[in-house]
């Protein structure tokens, strides 16, 4: 017996296994980072000595505008999938690991910046949260990597066996890359901006 | 959203997508252009915030496509959402809202508490 | 190996993984499995279950052995524990005398191990990977690999918790609470073991939450409907949403105490700390309470995923052996729902002691009473079931009746701790001890134990011993409340928990003094009850009576739909179609005193 609905959609719920499952995964991790923001509004207004530095944003800004870019070439690569264009497709979703590599190294620049001026996660609580949540949020951008490249790579061979679940997995990928964009959104302004 | 839509919908979508981009990466020129006005306190984290929020629903409700989701979705992030705030409302006002100066601690603090 | 086997070839894995090793050379359609993938690296749901089973049953046995030398401590104060004191280790207890030190470890790792490495894999993991897909109609989980990765984060996060025990300092000391500053500035090196054990602990329960909500919400077969699932599989889709939701802010406060332990950050310490007569040496401006409001944000909602289960198994079994459907099963599944969406908003009744106001101390003291109902609806609607019922006493049956009245008695004690008046007196004394020690031993264990008397045929074929199991039962009831009851005398006489010598050295503990011997020989009698399961346990596999497929002629598809044991993978011959109920027993009208979810009655 095979199990159901991992390809077709079950009608009552109008959903395939995986989106279900990647919906529920993408509901931890906002509990997740909700606990994460929580503890900085907490740690941020019960101290009355809080230093709040000032980053980089410029840089912290170019790092937006990468994340935003591969949220679309992402869903780009996604939407040309469904029109049976797998080179387009490839185009789009190397762009995104392009994009998410890049996303890293500016990321290493800046913390370079910042260890360079003496700055580390011990130095003073801001310091503390800046770098676990910027690196609970790299870890995340690593994972997406590593699954990207995995469906770039030996996972592409299943474009050919099972072109649907291959679309269906492109969707479920693309769905957790939006959200940790939109989590370095909500981050952006509050780390680099206020 | 299944395999269903037809190519022109797609095509339809993909140009949605292009006028999101262009949105969001407005919307972030505007952010980092407002945090450089002598915005107080009170005023910055309002409009930082609103911002935030706008860019984040126009990702959600376009790229993860929440605009048009199964109802099982919604049930789920609604139910998500409802304790998302109460990690935030329920542990802030219950230090706020303390007894004597413990926010601020000197020492070793003696609130061993229980576990049940 | 026995009739079972010719009856049906394609069964299952069975408990003794060794004994079976060449037994079968399946074919499951096109590949061949060789050992290594069928019983260790399984992604068949049933062998995952068995091995959360196994592992968390030996879990279980530590934690319990552990206790077992804190009660000798507690009842022979200064005396060299006996047989295994040699054991312990010169640093730990040097000629087998228990050090203070060594105490604390006991302390917090038996909660860690009992809580977070027994009784919810046991009850999630073992039981509920085993019979929820059975019970649906459904071939295996939805995510069969993702259940066997679920099981090896369990088993690493395991692993670096009994680590944690050779660590230089010993293993973690302070409390399964890890409050800091202690965990933090005090704490030894174990204590950093324990933090990434959790870790690998949380994203284990993560991974198993998102499998089984899916599975319940997409594998329910035809006819399947919400309100004909077995309430065993609505307790778990709760007690899944549980673990999704409230696990992540654990996961987060974790990661903080990780860091402030490795890195050197101050998360959770404030400015100006004095760790022995010295001004700590960090940057400060942290929040304690900030890691009790993270730790029992999960910790809370915790206590329900520890018993929602064991009401889930207690429902099954009530059934089958009262003989007629449950009663009101409506209101235990809204009150369940209910009850799983109150557990997140009254965790903070842990902390009415550390200096709440009194408007946020008013808000938890509500919502806790608020919690009370859904409790004491679903407990009352257990109860009811039983009334004008022909009940068969099997073994089973009886731990599930044991179970009404101690889970009756650890609730009710939990409303004075909810009520921060009384809490004052109580907050931290021997009685929370016993208030949620009647929730999780008496209460939760027994329900296990009904669940692996219950279930067992459906492992092996085969049943449990009766006698065995009712010596087993009867000892156990006997000499649990030996070790509990006393402790509600001794918190109301304000005898603290956590301390090495019981209260010796406390005037105010002088009266309840002679119950600490008391309790300790209970707990050494309670260990010798276990022994008659034990042997029961692993004798019945070969030497267990052998059973057809429904033994207890119950309705639910796990025991109608397939063999016992089950086949192999896909679980069915055919794809069950479900038709009615859960627990139609005693239908009017019918030959057989029960009617099978998957059979079609012709209305006439």
């Amino acid at each position: 017996m095979e199990i159901p609905y991992t390809v077709e959609v079950r009608p009552d719920t109008g959903l395939y296994n995986a989106k279900m499952g990647i919906w529920l995964f993408l509901a931890s991790e906002v509990m997740l980072f909700g606990a994460l923001f929580s503890t900085y509004i907490i740690l941020r207004t019960g101290n009355p000595d809080w230093v709040q530095h000032s980053m980089n944003v410029p840089l912290a800004t170019l790092n937006t505008m990468i994340l935003i870019s591969s949220s679309v070439t992402v869903v780009m690569s996604w939407a040309s999938l469904r029109l049976k264009n797998f080179a387009r497709f490839r185009m789009y979703f190397t762009g995104t690991l392009l994009l998410a590599g890049g996303f890293m190294v500016v990321k290493a620049i800046e913390y370079n910046q910042e260890f360079s001026q003496g700055l580390f996660p011990w130095s003073d609580n801001y310091m503390g949260i800046y770098f676990a949540l910027t690196g609970l949020h790299g870890l995340h951008v690593v994972g997406g990597m590593v699954v990207i490249g995995y469906l770039l790579g030996p996972g592409a061979k299943m474009w050919r066996t099972a072109p649907e679940q291959y679309v269906n997995r492109i969707e479920c990928l693309g769905l957790y890359w939006h959200f940790v964009d939109l989590v370095w959104i909500f981050l952006f302004p509050s780390l680099y901006l206020l | 959203m299944g395999g269903h839509t037809s190519p022109e919908d797609i095509k339809k979508e993909t140009r949605t997508y292009l006028l999101v981009f262009a949105a969001l990466a407005v919307a972030t020129v505007i952010t980092v252009t407002v945090s450089y006005l002598d915005l107080n306190r009170t005023q910055a984290i309002t409009v930082a915030l609103f911002i935030a929020t706008i860019k984040g629903g126009l990702v959600a409700a376009f790229f993860m496509h929440l605009l048009s989701e199964e109802k099982f979705i919604y049930s789920v992030l609604v139910l998500t959402l409802v304790f998302f705030v109460a990690l935030f409302v329920l542990p802030i006002s219950t230090l706020a809202d303390a007894v004597g100066e413990h926010f601020v601690m000197e020492g070793v603090e003696h609130g061993e508490s229980e576990a049940h | 190996m026995s009739p079972i086997d010719e009856q049906h070839p394609e069964e299952a894995p069975e408990v003794s993984e060794e004994a079976h090793e060449h037994a079968h050379d399946e074919h499951h359609g096109e590949h061949e499995e060789s050992f290594i993938w069928k019983y260790v690296f399984s992604t068949d749901h049933k062998m995952i279950g068995i091995q959360y089973g196994i592992t968390s049953l030996l879990f279980l046995a530590f934690g319990f052995a552990l206790m077992l030398i804190m009660r000798w401590q507690l009842g022979n104060p200064g005396q060299p524990v006996p047989f295994i004191g040699g054991l312990l280790g010169q640093a730990n207890a040097p000629g087998g005398v228990v050090l203070p030190e060594f105490y604390n470890q006991l302390g917090a790792m038996h909660g860690t191990i009992m809580v977070f490495l027994g009784v919810v894999p046991l009850a999630v993991g073992a039981f509920g990977n085993y019979i929820v897909p059975l019970q649906i109609g459904a071939p295996d989980m939805a995510f069969p690999k993702l259940n066997m990765m679920s099981y090896w984060f369990y088993f690493l996060g395991g692993v670096v918790m009994l680590a944690s025990f050779v660590a230089p300092g010993g293993a973690a000391n302070s409390g399964w609470t890890s409050y800091p500053p202690l965990s933090v500035a005090v704490a030894t090196e174990g204590q950093t073991y324990w933090l990434i054990g959790m870790v690998f602990l949380i994203t284990s329960s993560l991974l198993g939450a998102v499998n089984f909500i899916t599975t319940i919400v997409q594998l329910r077969t035809k006819g399947m409907t919400w309100m004909r699932l077995p309430f065993f599989v609505w307790s778990q889709l709760v007690t899944a949403f549980l673990l999704l939701l409230a696990f992540p802010p654990l996961e987060a406060a974790a990661v903080f105490q990780l860091m402030d332990r490795v890195l050197g950050t101050s998360f959770f310490l404030p400015s100006g700390l004095i760790v022995s007569n010295q001004i700590l040496q960090v940057a400060g401006g942290g929040s304690a309470l900030l890691w009790q409001h993270l730790f029992w944000f999960l910790a809370h909602p915790e206590v329900y995923v520890l018993v929602l289960p064991a009401m889930g198994i207690i429902a099954e079994v009530i059934a089958n052996n009262t003989r007629k459907p449950l009663w009101g099963y409506k209101p235990l599944v809204y009150s369940t729902v209910f009850l799983g969406f109150m557990s997140f908003i009254v965790w903070a009744h842990h902390m009415f002691l550390t200096g709440m106001g009194t408007v946020m101390n008013a808000f938890f003291q509500t919502t806790t009473m608020i919690i009370s109902i859904p409790s004491v609806v679903i407990l009352t609607a257990l109860l009811l079931s039983l009334w004008g019922a022909s009940i068969r006493f099997n073994t089973p049956m009886l731990f599930a009746l044991a179970f009404l009245p101690m889970f009756g008695i650890g609730g009710l004690t939990g409303l004075p701790l909810g009520l921060a008046p009384a809490d004052i007196h109580l907050h931290d004394t021997y009685y929370v001890i016993a208030h949620f020690h009647y929730v999780v031993a008496p209460g939760t264990l027994f329900a296990l134990f009904a669940g692996i008397y219950y279930w067992y045929p459906k492992v092996t074929g085969r049943r449990m011993n009766e006698v065995l199991g009712k010596i087993h039962f009867f000892a156990s009831l006997v000499f649990i409340n030996g070790v509990f009851m006393p402790m509600f005398l001794q918190g109301l006489a304000g005898v603290s928990r956590r301390l090495y010598d019981g209260g010796a050295t406390y005037s105010h503990a002088q009266g309840v003094l002679e119950w600490n011997a008391f309790m300790s020989n209970s707990a050494f009698l309670l260990a010798l009850a276990q022994l008659p399961f034990i042997f029961n346990f692993f004798w019945s596999i070969k030497m267990g009576k052998v059973v057809d497929s429904n033994p207890w002629r119950a309705t639910t598809l796990e025991w109608v739909a397939t063999t016992s044991p089950p086949l192999g993978h896909g679980n069915f011959e055919t794809v069950p179609v479900v038709y009615n109920g859960p627990y139609e027993y005693s239908v009017p009208g019918r030959d057989d005193d029960y009617l099978p979810q998957n059979v079609a009655v012709q209305e006439g």
